[in-house]
């Protein structure tokens, strides 16, 4: 059997125990930090850019002046907060369909990003917009004219999840 | 005239002490948050400079709560009895030399009391009252908690602070305060002389104007808000007010005791008018005491709070003995040098 190594706590040596010593070290610590840079974003002015990986309100991707969505549901489906409600409708072209409604409740969205993760056609994203305040519940229901946002904007996201998934 | 003189010195030194204590809470505000790689308050004015302004009047505007268990009466007068202590303290302290104006000589300090010493000692010793009163008038557990460790904080405390000073005033040989600064003139401070005595008067004066390392009474994590817990609105403000202000007086104490207090050395060498070096005086020691303050605020940042036990055990045990020990070599040392 291997023995076993105690691994006792040192005693505080005289001088650490004088008290005083160690406290003008502790001031030089907190006084050096005075002249660091500071780490505050300036909020309303400055605004912090998420990077690709960060999960902000989920959009509906725009190509070529229309939907990615086919309005197959899924995201509605595996919502887990019941957020998305989508209404199916078809196009003029045979077999294909099109979200009529799109609607995402802002209130009950919890930013899973599981709608984003069972798409089939990387129709809907989570962007990188956090700032979502809203001063009625009329405001918090996000129908397709909120939703939708051109691909260009969206693309960082895309390659981030083409790159990790 | 006679009461003009005084009357003006007042005015003079609680108006400064105020706007002191207005931009201390402002100026500790921005050192912990540079100490934390924040910036702190710079919204209101230039550089946050309005920050007071705009809290006073957010303290005066908020509702007053007593709450129903209350004991009202002493739980509206223990912030008075909290603040008059901290402001009458200062009283004694003189702020600068004695300065010709208006053809008469006017001593820098609103009263020339002989014990100007004792009078320090035992007006501080009346602040525990507030402090516990309004722990106990709260009829709250915490601030009854927080009442109770700062009396205890305090006794003990006051022991080491009252013998620490012994020391200075055996070389001084007076308990004026003016004496005491005359004495230490040509940088002759006691700081340098009797480095123990300073060392157990600076923690004493924590401990007694329950600052971070001492703040026991407060303790934010244990109870809640400790003995003002109970407060809101100006009630509240004015134990604010009351902590800064002793901060002040503390710091003004331990500048006129051991840094010299209005002492400024050269400045009697440079050959200008005597008026314009009792200003300057006035000057260095409103310096002085802003250096002490800016430790108060630096070391509230550094150190964390001792445990209960802890602070008994300092307090007792190695600060008691400490400023007595001060005591016997400081009499030896004077015995020898046959002072």
């Amino acid at each position: 059997m291997e023995e076993m190594k105690v691994i006792r706590k040192k005693d505080l040596t005289i001088w650490e125990k004088m008290y005083i010593p160690e406290i003008v070290k502790g001031l030089r610590v907190t006084l050096s930090q005075v002249f660091k840079p500071k780490f505050t974003v300036q909020y309303p002015e400055n605004k912090f850019v998420p990077p690709a990986s960060f999960r902000g309100r989920p959009v509906l991707v725009e190509e070529n002046g229309t939907e990615r969505c086919v309005a197959c549901g899924l995201c509605s489906r595996v919502c887990p907060s019941l957020a998305i409600e989508v209404q199916a409708s078809e196009t003029e072209n045979e077999k294909e369909r099109y979200p009529e409604r799109f609607e995402i409740n802002m209130l009950r969205c919890i930013f899973c990003g599981f709608c984003e993760e069972v798409c089939p056609e990387e129709a809907i994203i989570m962007s990188n917009e956090y700032e979502l305040a809203f001063s009625n519940q009329k405001d918090a229901l996000f129908g397709k004219d909120k939703l939708l946002v051109p691909i260009e904007s969206v693309q960082p996201r895309l390659d981030f999840l083409r790159a990790h998934r | 005239m006679d009461i003009i003189e005084p009357l003006a010195k007042i005015v003079f030194v609680v108006l400064v002490n105020l706007t002191t204590v207005a931009y201390l809470v402002y100026i500790e505000r921005r050192m912990s948050a540079f100490m934390q790689n924040r910036i702190g308050p710079n919204r209101v004015g230039p550089a946050g400079l309005f920050q007071p302004v705009a809290d006073i009047v957010k303290l005066f505007l908020k509702e007053d709560i007593v709450p129903t268990a209350a004991n009202k009466f002493v739980h509206s007068l223990a912030p008075l009895i909290s603040l008059t202590v901290a402001m009458t303290t200062f009283a004694v302290i003189p702020f600068g030399n004695v300065i010709h104006l208006f053809g008469r000589d006017i001593k820098l300090m609103i009263a020339d009391v002989n014990v100007g010493i004792l009078y320090i000692l035992a007006l501080s010793s009346l602040g525990v009252y507030g402090i516990t009163l309004s722990g106990w008038s709260s009829n709250n557990k915490y601030s009854l908690l927080g009442g109770l460790r700062s009396s205890a904080q305090m006794i003990s405390y006051e022991l080491s602070m009252g013998l620490s000073i012994i020391g200075v005033l055996m070389i001084a040989g007076t308990l004026r305060l003016d004496k005491i600064v005359e004495s230490q003139a040509h940088g002759m401070w006691y700081f340098w002389r009797t480095p123990i005595s300073f060392i157990t008067f600076v923690v004493a004066s924590f401990a007694e104007t329950n600052r971070l390392p001492f703040d026991l009474p407060e303790a934010e994590p244990e109870l809640v808000g400790g003995y003002h817990t109970e407060y809101s609105g100006m009630k509240f403000g004015l134990f604010f007010l009351a902590e800064y202000a002793n901060m002040i007086t503390a710091s003004a104490i331990i500048t006129t005791l051991y840094l010299g207090g209005w002492q400024c050395p050269l400045v009697g060498h440079i050959g200008i008018s005597p008026l314009v070096v009792a200003l300057l005086q006035v000057v260095a020691f409103m310096l002085k005491v802003g250096v002490v303050l800016l430790f108060f605020i630096v070391v509230r940042w550094t150190i964390p709070r001792f445990r209960y036990d802890q602070l008994m055990n300092i307090g007792w045990k190695i600060m008691l003995p400490l400023s007595i020990a001060n005591i016997l070599v400081t009499g030896l040392v004077m015995l020898i040098n046959g002072i």
